[in-house]
């Protein structure tokens, strides 16, 4: 008894021994940080407070009603938005629709297309976003010679204000959709094939069988990339980062709340200020993740 | 049968097509770095360098330097992946086999936090590294990202599957438990623990916003930071922009190429077992 | 006995724009960076002064506001550095730099009478001196003489009204891909430097209110808006023209207001068959006002850190970068303008008539405001203006606007300014 008793001690030790690590280094770089951006967020700690602290003052709330009142941020909310509502779903289903054509049971070399379609997902953004910004150029861009060639008029992809934010949407979906599609082909290879079988011997077609089959059986995995990708998508920073030079123009169209944020803190050390756009974009987060666990309890339920 | 070739020839035609648009980017980039100084900037655009030339590679390694923040890169995500095997393999194995106090509550916690967008805890952190005096150094840089919960989540998983057998047999022949942890359960998560290299290899490799913040010194930068600022100033040099985007983009996808196979497992793995 | 190590920090970057020269390449100078030729004048610089070890290091201009801050609140400043001067205010306000006031009256080198005064004036602060002015830089009128010509005008106009007729003619006669002028929309220097020549004060009461709906400031903006409305100036941000000299070459723009940087590489670049048809010209001058109109006193200064252990070694590195003989190498190797007024004697110098439109201009030139929050200002003044220059919103709502937003901005100085004035009466 005396043994099982010590073993188990030992058990709890060395559990906690190899467990620190990994949990100190994340209270230091995230839970203890996050503590501190909410206390910061309520002052206007900033360029005179850095030099000397009894600069700053605790200012309640004022942080988070200035940017109520701030056009720039809503102009970034719903930059920020838009990207994920066009991005997200134009990014899943452009993944979706890989996944289906790459499961087809005639493709030779499945291999080398997942590769291909994977390809842009481990690109560096920085030197991938230069390439587009070179390609989207209005007058030398290889698009709009693209798009010449049907007819189109040059678009001015970066420049004009109405096209930015489309033209990120459209880069961020081709360097992203690779990610998604690898994990619906996964899901896809999970449906097992005795279900088509039986299926096809009832006279399913093939729209019935992708219908009832295909949908049902696939919707966890949907649901999982849908929320990955809202989340990920509501952080954008790095594109219009690299792509607008640092500014998020023109006009602020490419301006994303995380940009916003980055912003204030890093280029005008509004440090209180920068956390509390942090903890609205978490709280954005935070919500639309809710909402979608709800839609799946809704969905099986 | 016709129907079957007919539909063979057009589920083809659509893959290959869609791998022409997605690789169009990448092929241009290629190819403009070959092109000599404003070649690109024509119109229309050529697709191919009229006269292949290193010029601009040159350029980019003799003048500017570029080969030392490549070696700044490759050691940097190098040194990142093995810590970050070392400290999420212990805790997602001791997650996934050791009771210890806490530890429900624990793990609950970590799940919970995965939806903290990490701007949050940004600039905090950078006050933090200052009062560690780790601005401007490497390992500033890498600290904030070797704990990774979703790495502990992958180590977790794949734990999981080794069987109590092994462990306890260990342990009647008195093996201590860190001994196990190095000698049998990090053998036998070999396949997951690549994968994890791989992700953090190449998401430090590309990762671009916090060497850009914590690095101050030009001798020390990363690849991204370096190409970054050159297309700050070199805006107007494209085929220079695209030799550098070449060697950036490059190492990324041949690591990719090599190992494939576990790094796509770790992705489908953290998209399927939730 | 330790020797001297002072490092200096160079930030590649001009003076009064960020996110302005985007046109400025570095690799393809021909001439060398700063840092490298700052490099090239350490080994004479270490001669003369043994014991005395200086390390360069070098930040690219684009992140170079973001890494000086980062620097000082990681606590890893250099010894010396080189600053645009419109970050001075906020380097001061941090309490980051020195004051220089004694050791320049100790000096026997540095001589405030040989520098442009509105320069050195952008070097003070309440009456103290915290930098020396290094290269200047200031904004002008590059033109193609011969599109002018084409278009009947013989020699840079000197009033807007004359500037603007130009533009006008030169878009009659060269058709539908031709501008009048190349007027980056991203830039806040192009209007706040036609908003300098027309009188606006920008702040009002010591820097506490923004004044940018004072009648002065609105009429440079009018001007400037003027221009893309009626199709002169195209409305393009810096980052949207791909290759600035093969499309000046190409005659798609015939004038553009830019800096010093820009001689070497009109020299570079535009093809040998152009080289005679392009010039310089001091600013046009608002109507009404003396030629040639008042432009912004830019350029880079060296500071010495408050932190450095080694100022007195830091100090002798300012004095050997701005002598007379230094400054005129550096201008040869690298193209920027001396500080000093006698280094301006060189032949090449002197004898240039391009370089000499800037030395005229250089005698009128203003400082930006002198509050730290300046660059955050300047941001928002090419934010409110952008819309309106691209005809989406009107221009008095966007000035009331750009007021209120700087009324914002200024708060915290306000209050800051208002307890150390409560702090004085007691």
């Amino acid at each position: 008894m005396r043994g099982l008793s010590s073993w188990r001690a030992r058990e709890a030790r060395s559990g906690l021994l190899l467990v620190a690590p990994g949990l100190l280094l994340l209270s230091a770089f995230l839970a203890l940080p996050v503590v501190a951006s909410l206390l910061l967020s309520l002052t206007d700690f900033d360029l005179y407070a850095v030099g000397d602290p009894s600069n700053a003052r605790v200012v309640g709330l004022r942080n988070y009603a200035r940017l109520l009142h701030d056009p720039v941020f809503w102009k970034a909310l719903g930059n920020t938005f838009f990207f994920v509502v066009v991005g997200g779903p134009l990014t899943v289903s452009l993944a979706l629709g890989t996944a289906l054509l790459l499961n087809h049971k005639l493709v030779r070399f499945p291999g080398l297309f997942r590769t291909i379609y994977f390809a842009p997902v481990v690109t560096t953004l920085v030197a991938v976003a230069a390439v587009w910004k070179y390609l989207y150029h209005p007058r030398f861009g290889l698009l709009n010679a693209a798009l010449g060639l049907f007819g189109v008029g040059a678009i001015d992809w970066l420049g004009d204000p109405h096209w930015a934010m489309p033209a990120i949407v459209l880069m961020a979906a081709w360097k992203n959709f690779g990610a998604s599609m690898i994990i619906f082909v996964a899901g896809l290879k999970a449906i097992p094939e005795s279900l088509y079988e039986a299926a096809r011997l009832d006279g399913a077609g093939p729209w019935q069988r992708f219908r009832l089959i295909t949908v049902p059986l696939l919707a966890p995995t949907f649901l999982f990339v849908g929320l990955t990708t809202t989340i990920g998508y509501f952080q954008l920073f790095a594109e219009p980062y690299v792509m607008s030079g640092g500014d998020g123009g023109p006009m602020n169209a490419t301006l994303s709340v995380a940009l916003f944020m980055y912003k204030q803190g890093f280029r005008w050390w509004s440090i209180g200020a920068s956390a509390s756009i942090a903890f609205v974009l978490f709280a954005v987060i935070l919500g639309a993740t809710l909402l979608q666990r709800r839609l799946q309890k809704g969905g099986e339920a | 049968m016709k129907r079957k070739t007919l539909s063979t020839i057009a589920v083809h035609a659509a893959l290959v097509a869609g791998s022409i648009v997605t690789l169009a980017p990448l092929l241009w980039m290629v190819s403009a770095s070959f092109m000599s100084s404003g070649e690109a900037n024509t119109s229309p655009p050529p697709l191919l360098p009229g006269r292949a030339t290193l010029d601009q590679y040159r350029e980019l390694f003799v003048r500017l330097d570029l080969g030392r923040s490549f070696l700044n890169s490759a050691l940097l995500a190098t040194c990142a992946a093995l810590l970050s095997v070392v400290v999420n393999a212990a805790a997602g194995y001791a997650f996934a086999k050791l009771r210890f106090p806490a530890r429900g509550p624990l793990f609950s916690g970590l799940l919970a936090a995965m939806v903290i967008p990490g701007q949050v805890a940004m600039l905090p952190v950078f006050l933090l590294l200052r009062s560690m005096g780790l601005v401007n150094s490497y390992a500033g840089v890498i600290l904030p990202g070797v704990a990774s919960i979703f790495g502990i989540f992958l180590v977790r998983q794949y734990a999981a599957s080794v069987p109590d057998e092994l462990l306890d047999a260990a342990r009647i022949d008195g093996a201590g438990e860190l001994r196990i942890f190095w000698s049998i359960v990090l053998p036998l998560c070999r396949p997951i623990l690549v994968t994890l290299g791989v992700l953090t290899f190449l998401g430090t490799w590309n990762d671009f916003m916090w060497p850009l913040i914590v690095l101050t010194d030009d001798t020390k930068w990363t690849l991204t930071v370096a190409l970054a600022s050159l297309s700050g100033e070199h805006v107007q040099d494209t085929e220079l922009m695209m030799a550098g985007a070449v060697v950036t983009v490059l190492p990324a996808l041949l690591l990719f190429l090599a190992l494939q196979r576990s790094y796509i497992d770790g992705i489908t793995a953290g998209g399927l077992k939730e | 006995m330790r020797a001297l190590a002072a490092g200096l920090l160079l930030a590649a970057a001009t003076a009064c724009t960020r996110g302005g020269d985007r046109d400025r390449p570095r690799a393809a100078l021909g001439l060398r960076a700063r840092g490298e030729v700052v490099r090239e004048l350490v080994p004479e610089l270490e001669r003369r002064h043994p014991g005395l070890k200086v390390e360069v290091q070098q930040i690219p201009w684009t992140a170079a506001h973001e890494k000086l801050l980062t620097g000082f609140v990681g606590r890893e400043m250099p010894d010396v550095a080189q600053m645009g001067n419109t970050w001075i205010p906020e380097m001061a306000a941090l309490d980051a730099i020195e004051p220089l006031d004694a050791r320049v009256a100790a000096s026997a080198s540095v001589r405030p009478d040989d520098y442009y005064p509105g320069i050195w004036e952008t070097n003070v602060l309440d009456g103290a001196l915290y930098g020396i002015p290094w290269y200047v830089d200031t904004r002008l009128v590059f033109y193609r003489s011969d599109l002018l010509a084409a278009a009947g005008v013989l020699g840079m106009p000197r009033s807007w009204s004359g500037w603007r007729e130009a533009m006008v003619a030169v878009k009659r006669t060269g058709g539908p891909g031709r501008f009048g002028l190349l007027l980056p929309t991203n830039e806040w220097a192009q209007p706040v430097t036609l908003a300098v020549a027309a009188g606006a004060e920008l702040l009002s009461d010591g820097g506490r209110h923004g004044a940018f709906a004072a009648p002065e400031f609105r009429r440079a903006a009018e001007f400037f808006i003027g221009l893309y409305r009626d199709g002169l100036a195209p409305p393009l941000a810096n980052s949207q023209v791909a290759n600035l000299y093969q499309q000046m070459a190409a005659g798609e723009f015939a004038m553009y207001v830019t800096g010093p940087w820009n001689l070497g590489e009109f020299r570079r670049r535009l093809p040998a068959s152009l080289q005679g048809s392009w010039a310089t010209a001091p600013l046009p001058a608002p109507d009404g006002m003396p030629w040639p109109g008042v432009s912004l006193a830019g350029g880079s200064s060296l500071v010495v850190f408050r932190s450095s252990p080694r100022k007195d070694a830091a100090w002798k590195v300012v004095e050997f970068l701005s002598e007379p003989a230094t400054q005129k190498r550096f201008w040869a190797l690298c193209g920027d303008l001396p500080a000093r007024r006698s280094a301006w004697d060189e032949p090449a110098l002197a004898g240039d008539g391009r370089t000499a439109s800037f030395r005229l201009q250089l005698e009128h030139v203003r400082a930006t405001p002198k509050v730290p929050e300046w660059e955050q200002i300047a941001a928002k003044v090419w934010e409110r203006l952008e819309p309106v220059a691209r005809g989406a919103k009107g221009l008095d709502e966007s000035l009331a606007r750009l007021d209120a937003d700087v009324e914002t901005i200024l708060e915290k100085r306000r209050w800051l300014l208002d307890r150390k004035a409560a702090g004085a009466r007691k």
